[in-house]
């Protein structure tokens, strides 16, 4: 060492210029600084574990930082991968928790902001409403009311429960347009089964199928082989047709003794309230089958969309004769808008075909052989109608 | 001394300083061992009202299904909340006092349909005592240290989307040495996975049947950690694997309960197979000896318990049935309330099962089964029970409870 860095004048030097690096660190801008540095770890994680070592190290190092930060880290999750998301989610929320846990306050004003702003990510403005409505009772009145279309489910089912409570006590005229307008907002089933409840003891009636965008107005036909899963992949006469006619018939699987059957389209319009139909009521109960179901709805404009589906069946879906998705799954499930694909429609009309697969499974709940489904936007709400309602 | 007995010894020490510093733990679903049964006497009554003999009783912020597990002086808990049940989280309890020490909150990555009586979180967490690995039916798989440090986080359901069970993936975590093992079996892709638990990166994968099994990977004991082997169920058959490689090591073919996980108990497998099979496990053979199989003790939807020579399961609808575990004979049974998911525990001379109404039977064993009184906690339970210490530790979805006499802990109750 050299004996100079002994003298008491270096020491002195060197304390000081310590404390000065200290301090420039710990000032809001040297922490600004930081946090954008520790975010990029946190941000370049993916799939298979990778980035994990480095984020882990950034993860520690931002976790101490102040409160007033939260905004900025929390920008951090716009546009990051699900995985980055929550490397950064899950520091923002360790913050605020110390923060508050210490009696601390969060930077209530800049996170309002921030959780009005709906360009930043869902998730990062629902953890903001986390912590502010636990601080703040106020913030739900002054907040919600304006979130009624809010890409955010879970701040727009917020705000739809607000609106439904004061429906609830509202004079019938003014509760009709609370819940008409809750209607056309929500986007949850269980809200919507209460409000179309509501509704219709205020006199309305409200068509859930119309409301969720349901395909109601089918033409099925069946049943083709699916012996040992066989059929999902085989190609029958539907998936050949480049333009479906309804008025052709085919060989399809020979029944019980072994007698040929000739298949043809049979119309069906389902009554069920959320656009079910069931192809053991509409053909006949039987087991390692394959039927087509085709559609049709109306699209005022080109536009991308999705299909959702609910079945306990394995299905495959095909739009204007581009197939779009497939589902090996059987008996698992049937939940509503249990599976989910991208489509993208023409304006006008646009063709929708369905294969439903039945398994040879023989327990009393793998009976099920029947499909709901529907076209709708990103957050769920309906964007097509019938084309038997168009000209 | 020679080289060799010299390296017996230290062996024979590592082993021994293991076992005294896991003994107090609950490190997996059904504890370290994967077989709930401790010799150690617990509380055979409380009561949630009056507080009997109820050390503290934590609010949980969310649902689950999943158990608690121990390690040292902290239970670690998971939890899955939000209307589709996509806020995940992992939960650090002080065991003395029952005071929250730390709470992490992330997002679900992957499909979180489940049967609306669970919850996402349905998986057992996995601890190795510096680690916590918290598994949803999400296939989210996330480790933090225990001071709650974000280590790695594993997504399954981004790597393979069509891994999926829309009733809920309910297999849990377990981790040997270096390797945390995950089971995702079901329709779509079917896997196991071999993770590092430092790097969360994937040591081995083997590809599985694709058909749905709610089954969890279950520790088979060697001779040494190095004969340690991983037990894996299969519609069709029981596999037993080598942790660190994903190598199997033998297979047993049978009609295999899709929900129960195997017990692994002094050298033999316990399978609940149309039944309960008793296979002996010869290492050097590299194969299993069939020596008993008792249809009596099929389960119904909890997994089989070995305690103090006896094997216990509970047949529908509620029937707890106990078996010699030299013969399998059945040697008596006695019929309970209600609906079981929770698997029972066996503590000292007493069973404790837990229906889904949160009525918890407390069932004195001997030759003959006694059931001694039912204790209501109040609240669905779906989770298996932990005994650590003398103490029972029961989760639902709204609490986290320890029950403990107050002479081994005196400390006030939280809530």
């Amino acid at each position: 060492m050299n004996p100079a860095h002994e003298s008491p004048r270096f020491r002195s030097m060197s304390r000081s210029v310590t404390w000065l690096l200290l301090l420039l660190l710990f000032t809001p801008t040297a922490w600004a600084a930081e946090v954008e540095s520790l975010l990029g770890p946190l941000r370049a994680v993916g799939p298979k574990g990778k980035g994990s070592h480095e984020a882990a190290q950034a993860w520690k190092e931002l976790i101490e930082a102040s409160a007033d930060e939260l905004p900025a880290i929390l920008a951090g999750m716009d546009g990051a991968n699900p995985l980055a998301a929550n490397w950064i989610g899950s520091a923002a929320d360790t913050i605020a928790q110390r923060e508050l846990q210490q009696g601390g306050t969060l930077p209530a004003a800049e996170l309002e902001r921030f959780l009005m702003d709906a360009h930043h990510a869902p998730r990062a403005r629902s953890q903001v409403y986390e912590w502010l409505s636990k601080t703040d009772p106020t913030l739900p009145a002054r907040v919600l009311p304006k979130m009624l279309d809010d890409p955010n489910l879970d701040l727009r089912r917020l705000a739809v429960a607000r609106l439904m409570a004061e429906a609830a006590k509202a004079p019938e005229a003014r509760a009709l347009d609370l819940y008409d307008r809750a209607l056309r907002s929500t986007r949850e089933m269980d809200q919507l089964r209460q409000i179309a409840g509501r509704l219709k003891k205020l006199g309305r009636e409200v068509i859930l199928t119309k409301q969720l965008g349901c395909v109601t107005h089918w033409k099925v036909i069946g049943p083709w082989d699916n012996t040992d899963g066989r059929g999902f992949d085989a190609v029958y006469p539907p998936e050949k047709e480049t333009v479906l006619d309804f008025s052709q018939s085919y060989p399809g699987k020979p029944d019980a003794k072994g007698n040929p059957r000739t298949l043809k389209w049979i119309d069906h319009t389902t009554t069920h309230p959320l656009g079910e139909f069931d192809l053991n009521k509409i053909l006949e109960e039987e087991k390692s089958v394959v039927a087509y179901a085709a559609g049709e709805v109306y699209s005022p404009r080109a536009q991308d969309v999705q299909i959702r589906t609910a079945s306990n069946n394995a299905h495959k879906i095909w739009i204007n004769g581009h197939e779009v998705a497939a589902y090996k799954v059987y008996h698992a499930g049937g939940q509503f808008d249990q599976y989910s694909c991208d489509a993208t429609l023409r304006p006008g009309r646009n063709t929708i075909l369905v294969k439903i697969c039945q398994n040879a499974q023989t327990q009393p709940w793998a009976r099920d052989w029947k499909i709901i489904l529907r076209v709708c936007d990103r957050s769920g709400g309906p964007v097509v109608s019938d084309s038997k309602d168009q000209p | 001394m020679t080289r060799f007995p010299r390296t017996l010894l230290y062996l024979t020490c590592l082993m021994i300083i293991t076992a005294l510093l896991t003994g107090a733990d609950w490190r997996h679903f059904r504890g370290t061992d994967g077989n709930p049964s401790s010799d150690r006497p617990v509380p055979d009554h409380f009561d949630i009202k009056t507080g009997e003999n109820i050390a503290w009783r934590a609010a949980l912020p969310d649902r689950g299904a999943s158990s608690p597990v121990i390690v040292g002086d902290q239970v670690l808990v998971t939890c899955s909340g939000g209307t589709r049940q996509d806020r995940l989280g992992v939960l650090s309890f002080d065991a003395a006092t029952g005071k929250q020490q730390w709470r992490r909150q992330f997002w679900a990555t992957g499909v979180t349909h489940v049967h609306p009586f669970s919850a996402v979180a349905q998986c057992t967490p996995a601890t190795d005592g510096k680690r916590v690995f918290a598994f949803y039916s999400s296939n989210d798989l996330v480790c933090f240290d225990l001071q709650g440090n974000l280590k790695w986080y594993r997504s399954f359901n981004l790597e393979n989307p069509t891994t999926r069970n829309d009733v809920g993936m309910a297999s849990s975590a377990l981790v040997v040495g270096p390797t945390v093992i995950v089971q995702m079996e079901n329709q779509g892709e079917s896997f196991v996975a071999g993770v590092d638990v430092d790097s969360g990166e994937t040591r081995w994968r083997i590809e599985r049947d694709h058909t749905a099994i709610w089954s969890s990977p279950t520790l088979f004991r060697g001779k040494t950690p190095a004969e340690d082997a991983v037990l894996l169920v299969s519609r069709d058959r029981l596999t037993a694997h080598d942790p660190q490689t994903g190598r199997q090591l033998w297979q047993h073919e049978a009609s295999c309960h899709t929900v129960a996980s195997p017990v692994g108990h002094e050298g033999i497998a316990y399978l609940a197979a149309n039944g309960l099979h008793a296979l002996h496990v010869d290492p050097e053979a590299g194969g299993v000896t069939p020596t008993w199989s008792q249809n009596r003790l099929r389960s119904f939807r909890s997994s089989p318990v070995i305690h103090q020579g006896r094997a216990y399961s509970i047949k529908a609808p509620g029937i707890l049935v106990c078996g010699d575990l030299d013969s399998g004979k059945v040697l008596w049974q006695l019929r309970m309330k209600g609906d079981f998911w929770s698997t029972p525990v066996a503590a000292g001379d007493r069973l404790y099962a837990a229906n889904d109404k949160g009525l918890v039977h407390v069932v004195a064993l001997g030759k003959k089964g006694k059931l001694l009184r039912t204790c209501d906690f109040g609240e669905k339970i779906l989770a298996t029970p932990a005994v650590v210490d003398g103490a029972l530790y029961l989760r639902s979805d709204k609490y986290l409870c320890k029950i403990a006499l107050p002479e081994t802990d005196k400390r006030p109750a939280v809530d």
